[in-house]
């Protein structure tokens, strides 16, 4: 076991990079940096659990803003009805508290990724990609339709939940409670692809009648491949409503979804940690472009293009140096 | 009743607009194997070029011809630019270039046309509206888009079912090696097939111009409602694309104008349209769901 490959370097300088980031932000009197990548941290959550279905489930979703945004909600609703002394259905009393409402924003998504991926997986192929699309929309809608909570509008946060020991209306507080969930659910997901359960979703992304042949029904294990997934997305929806106040349906636009593949892409497809990279990518991209000239998405289109046709190993992959994925 | 005949007309042109759109999007998937997301930006273009044409000549025919040219030329080139590259690949690289070519797209155009949406009437020998039956007066344009709407559907059975160039399309759907072996130029084909495609994306852009807005980003919502009809459908089936636009049509409009006096029934009104207004937004979702519960391949599968 080598420890120092090229791969267990670039993770660990990022981990640094990532750890003293507030540090070197206050050192050159750029705090705003601590915000941004405040959300880049969040968007990797939703990026690393999208890649667990793109890069090693075989499943092409393309409606994972949706988990987000019910994760986002949740926070959203619990918040509102605690600020409003007013119990949701008469019965259960709102919160505020982070360590009620995140687990119940993870909780939450897990369920509607039970619904969705229950019938989305009796497709496949290019059925699969339309149908996530399309309840994602569902949800989009569902949301529009949420009058009490401000439907098109969506509803404020006045202030951030509340965690024991930590200020999250402090940027720094916030960052490292990004951080440090980004770094759990990165050790979960690398403990996941490399057990069992991962050895069966990859056998069965790339040879489904093989896994069949073997005894195990792929079905069970793809669905509960959604399910994570759809509660990684919750929690960095969890994150976001928290980050910005604010939740909407904005979060479930289906172009979220696309710009969260395309981190996926970006970062590398099927590396765990790539999706982190890709995320940062992405994100600095866009504000770098948007300093320059307003419709920055002339540019980003192409790159992306040219991304998918010449490069797919992504950032990741250009660091590290893994070879390709056998197809 | 009068109501309920001019919301199924309205469903109808709705329909007919969503067979031009499937129609071209469904011949790509079956006869490629291609996902091409930015069908939608097609459709836009169409609708950009038309009502820009119609403006500057004041003739709607011209309008017409820019949009049909327009965009039939910008999708031959994108075919040739990048689908090309990604026939062989995995469907994940295919919505991810197609996702990058929406960002062009949209940003293109709000680029040249600018944020404010173009507004672009019907030509003035189609203003106005005739009285149908005693009492149903309807406009005389969204009459003339489901007549267009239905020609384009018979030409479209007479290429596919009667032509030479009709035959060879369908056999490279079914096979394409044995059709390249025959001596067929399977590129040219292809690229023939998707220009054929985004012409009808064009065409439906530019007559549901007068009826909607055009602006930037107006391919996206009428894009998910194709891929609606098309899973209804089954991918690769005309015949499909037929019945799951009709039905998305009729649904959809069905839904948004029935459904809030329904449910005035047994809900107090303003809670009954909050609630009425977000069901019928989904209905077609839900519908979707109910035929894949039925048949997962959709109404009409094309292979096997």
């Amino acid at each position: 076991m080598h420890y120092f490959t090229r791969k267990s370097i670039v993770i660990a300088a990022g981990g640094v990079f990532f750890a003293i980031l507030p540090l070197l932000a206050a050192s050159f009197g750029k705090e705003y940096l601590v915000s941004l990548f405040s959300r880049i941290l969040i968007y990797s959550i939703a990026a690393v659990s999208l890649d667990l279905l793109l890069g090693f489930a075989g499943l092409i979703s393309l409606g994972h803003a949706a988990f987000v945004g019910v994760g986002a909600y949740t926070v959203g609703i619990f918040f509102f009805h605690g600020f409003e002394a007013q119990p949701l259905f008469g019965f259960i009393p709102g919160s505020e508290n982070g360590l009620i409402v995140f687990p119940l924003a993870m909780l939450i998504s897990a369920l509607f990724a039970l619904i969705i991926g229950a019938l989305s997986l009796r497709t496949s192929g290019m059925h699969f990609i339309m149908i996530t699309l399309a309840f994602a929309q569902m949800t989009y809608y569902f949301s529009v339709g949420l009058e009490k909570y401000g439907g098109d509008d969506g509803l404020s946060l006045y202030s951030r939940n509340s965690f024991p020991g930590l200020d999250l209306s402090r940027d720094y507080h916030f960052y490292y409670l990004c951080l440090i969930l980004l770094f759990l659910f990165l050790i979960f997901i690398y403990r996941l692809v490399n057990s069992r359960f991962g050895l069966v979703i990859r056998g069965a992304s790339s040879n489904s009648r093989r896994i069949q042949a073997l005894g195990v029904n792929p079905y069970h294990y793809k669905l509960a491949c959604f399910v994570i997934a759809g509660a990684g997305a919750g929690l960095a929806g969890a994150l976001l409503a928290n980050q910005t106040e604010y939740v909407s349906p904005g979060l479930m636009h289906w172009t979220v979804s696309g710009e969260l593949m395309v981190m996926v892409l970006l970062g590398g497809l099927g590396t765990i940690f790539g999706p982190v990279l890709g995320a940062a990518t992405f994100l600095l991209l866009e504000e770098f472009l948007t300093m320059y000239t307003e419709h920055w998405m002339l540019y980003m289109g192409p790159i992306l293009v040219l991304v998918v046709i010449f490069a797919k190993r992504g950032v990741f992959g250009l660091l590290a140096g893994l070879e390709r994925r056998h197809d | 009743m009068l109501l309920l005949a001019e919301q199924i007309l309205n469903g109808l042109q709705l329909g007919i607009t969503l067979f031009l759109m499937s129609a071209g999007l469904t011949l790509v998937f079956g006869i490629m194997q291609v996902i091409n997301l930015a069908h939608g930006s097609f459709y836009m273009i169409g609708a950009y070029l038309g009502a820009t044409a119609f403006a500057a000549t004041g003739s709607f025919f011209a309008g017409i011809a820019a949009a049909l040219c327009g965009s039939a030329l910008a999708g031959m080139l994108v075919e040739f630019l990048v689908l090309r590259r990604l026939y062989y690949r995995e469907h994940l690289d295919q919505v991810l270039a197609t996702f990058g070519l929406i960002m062009f797209f949209n940003e293109l155009t709000r680029m040249i046309w600018g944020r404010q949406p173009l507004f672009m009437n019907p030509p003035s020998w189609l203003e106005g509206s005739i009285e149908l039956l005693p009492g149903l007066i309807y406009p005389v344009y969204r009459l003339a888009v489901i007549a267009t709407g239905l020609l384009v559907a018979l030409l479209l059975w007479f290429l596919f079912s009667r032509t030479r160039l009709g035959m060879q399309i369908r056999a490279g759907a079914s096979n394409r090696q044995m059709i390249g072996a025959l001596g067929v130029n399977i590129r040219l084909l292809y690229t023939l097939v998707f220009g054929l495609g985004t012409l009808l994306a064009g065409l439906a852009g530019v007559m549901a111009g007068p009826i909607l807005s055009v602006e930037s980003g107006m391919g996206e919502s009428i894009l998910i409602l194709t891929f609606v009809v098309i899973v209804i459908g089954g991918i690769g089936s005309i015949r499909g694309a037929v019945v799951g636009a009709l039905l998305v049509g009729l649904v959809d409009t069905l839904g948004r104008a029935f459904l809030p006096m329904i449910f005035r029934i047994f809900l107090d009104n303003a809670y009954a349209d909050g609630v009425a207004a977000s069901i019928a937004s989904m209905a077609i979702y839900i519908l979707m769901a109910a035929t894949l519960i039925w048949r997962p391949r959709g109404l009409f599968p094309a292979h096997g």
